[in-house]
């Protein structure tokens, strides 16, 4: 059993197999991290480079871990304080650390499709932690994991993905892993926030309803609004946004039923989530970090055995 | 394809081993049984099911061990990870572990450095069912052996516990 690819650039170019093997393996993983010497030496052989152009807490921090864990060699570069500051362009960068014998590069960048352009003219295998408004595979592996861990399976449940769509990487990277699954998928949020022709594009439901949509699904993956990429108002105020379409915990306690909480964080608190909605107990958002770790290891071992493929 | 064992023998065989394994550590305070997946495991559950037939009051440590992460040959073929369950503390304790053929010893190597990761054992001991004697690459041997056999290296072992027997292609 392998991955029928190289690189991980996207869910997009996964089998239904692959994500199968990725979430089974992530699960021996998760073992490992329960022992007292929580580390494997698969990976000795390795060294791996962490590209970040983009800021970043969990994804730099849970990917830095899997790989120590794996016990791959590893390199840091944020883009502040490098020589991209000086203008040097990303093939440069690259190819001069691949140069000092590196195998794999985890990137994050805030270019849609950064990471594809390297996959093009560079031998080593890429993970893509983050590219723009694309996709965050990783991201949605841990969400599929959490989801997995806490419903047993992702066939036939029903997922609902809150909030800002249409600058969200991890909104596409879910819906392609979800459907390729076989779950049920909607997405709720603002219009100016929902991208059209979703629906044809991915075959999803789309609501601009919050409540009703809580009330069908078994799993609210509640969204981050970005503000960040939004280059004009697309709503009138965060107020607003709170009171129309945040989560609530009197919205939660009006559905008579226990669903779960997700959010990829960073969490805008009393935004698009109040506080004592992503500290209860139905939250599992502290278990994905968690689980975080356990699939990039899975991620990283898989594409490992790969790299000397060819 | 030649039969090493045939189902009679081989009852007869685990049966040796489990009495082997009395003799040494009877009433097993301080011993552990360790299968390694994802082959040793059906050896593991006869033999921890045999000493408990013949000793029900015995209460015994049982876990399994995978070595999916420990192999030296990642980097040339991937194989799936299985389940690892190990309950209780190695720490101190005789370990003993059980597997079905011992080859070229390396997966009993790679089992040794993944059992230090849960602790300091005060011994290791190994449990095979078939010894492939003059096939190894490290220095290792079994302490308890169900049948020794000679072999060349394009022979295959193979255990069919769904008959059960042991059969050389």
């Amino acid at each position: 059993m392998q991955l029928s690819t190289r690189h991980l650039l996207g869910i997009k170019d996964l089998t239904a197999q692959d994500i199968q093997l990725i979430l089974d393996t992530a699960t021996q993983f998760k073992e490992v991290l329960q022992r007292p010497i929580k580390k494997v030496p698969s990976l000795r052989d390795v060294t791996i480079v962490n590209l970040f152009y983009e800021n970043s807490t969990r994804t730099r921090i849970s990917f830095e871990l899997a790989e120590k864990r794996l016990s791959a060699d590893t390199i840091n570069f944020t883009a502040s304080g490098s020589s991209a500051a000086k203008g040097e362009t990303l093939l440069d960068t690259v190819n001069n650390i691949l140069s000092m014998k590196v195998d794999m590069v985890v990137m994050r960048h805030s270019a849609s499709g950064a990471p594809h352009f390297l996959a093009k003219h560079i031998p080593a295998a890429i993970v893509n932690a983050g590219d723009g408004i694309n996709e965050h595979p990783t991201q949605a592996l841990l969400d599929a994991f959490s989801i997995r861990e806490k419903l047993g399976t992702l066939e036939g449940k029903k997922i609902a993905i809150l909030g800002d769509i249409m600058h969200s990487r991890v909104a596409l990277s879910n819906i392609y892993l979800l459907k390729k699954m076989g779950a049920e998928v909607t997405v709720a949020g603002p219009p100016t926030l929902i991208p059209k022709y979703l629906q044809q594009a991915f075959n999803v439901n789309v609501s601009y309803n919050i409540e009703e949509t809580l009330k069908w699904c078994d799993v609210a993956n509640v969204l981050r609004i970005q503000l960040e990429r939004q280059s004009q108002p697309l709503f009138s105020s965060l107020r607003e946004y709170n009171l129309a379409y945040g989560i609530s915990r009197k919205l939660l306690d009006s559905l008579n039923k226990e669903i779960v909480i997700m959010h990829p964080g960073p969490i805008n608190r009393g935004v698009e989530i109040d506080s004592d909605v992503a500290d209860s107990k139905q939250s599992i958002i502290l278990q994905q970090v968690e689980n975080g770790v356990a699939v990039r290891m899975a991620a990283l071992y898989l594409l490992a055995g790969k790299r000397t493929e060819n | 394809m030649k039969t090493i064992l045939t189902n009679e023998q081989l009852q007869l065989t685990i049966q040796r081993l489990s009495h082997q394994l009395i003799e040494n550590h009877f009433p097993f305070t301080d011993t552990v049984l360790v299968g390694l997946q994802p082959r040793g495991i059906f050896l593991a559950d006869k033999i921890v099911s045999a000493i408990e037939t013949l000793y029900p009051a015995i209460k015994l440590n049982y876990g399994k061990l995978d070595i999916t992460f420990y192999r030296d040959d990642a980097h040339k073929q991937l194989h799936v990870a299985n389940q690892t369950t190990i309950q209780f503390s190695i720490e101190n304790k005789k370990v003993i572990l059980i597997d079905d053929v011992l080859y070229t010893g390396r997966t009993i190597r790679a089992a040794m450095d993944a059992l230090i990761d849960f602790g300091r054992p005060a011994k290791v001991e190994l449990c095979v069912l078939v010894d492939r004697r003059f096939n190894r690459q490290l220095p290792i041997q079994p302490d308890y052996t169900g049948k020794a056999i000679d072999s060349i290296l394009s022979q295959k072992v193979t255990v069919d516990w769904e008959k059960p027997e042991v059969i050389l292609l």
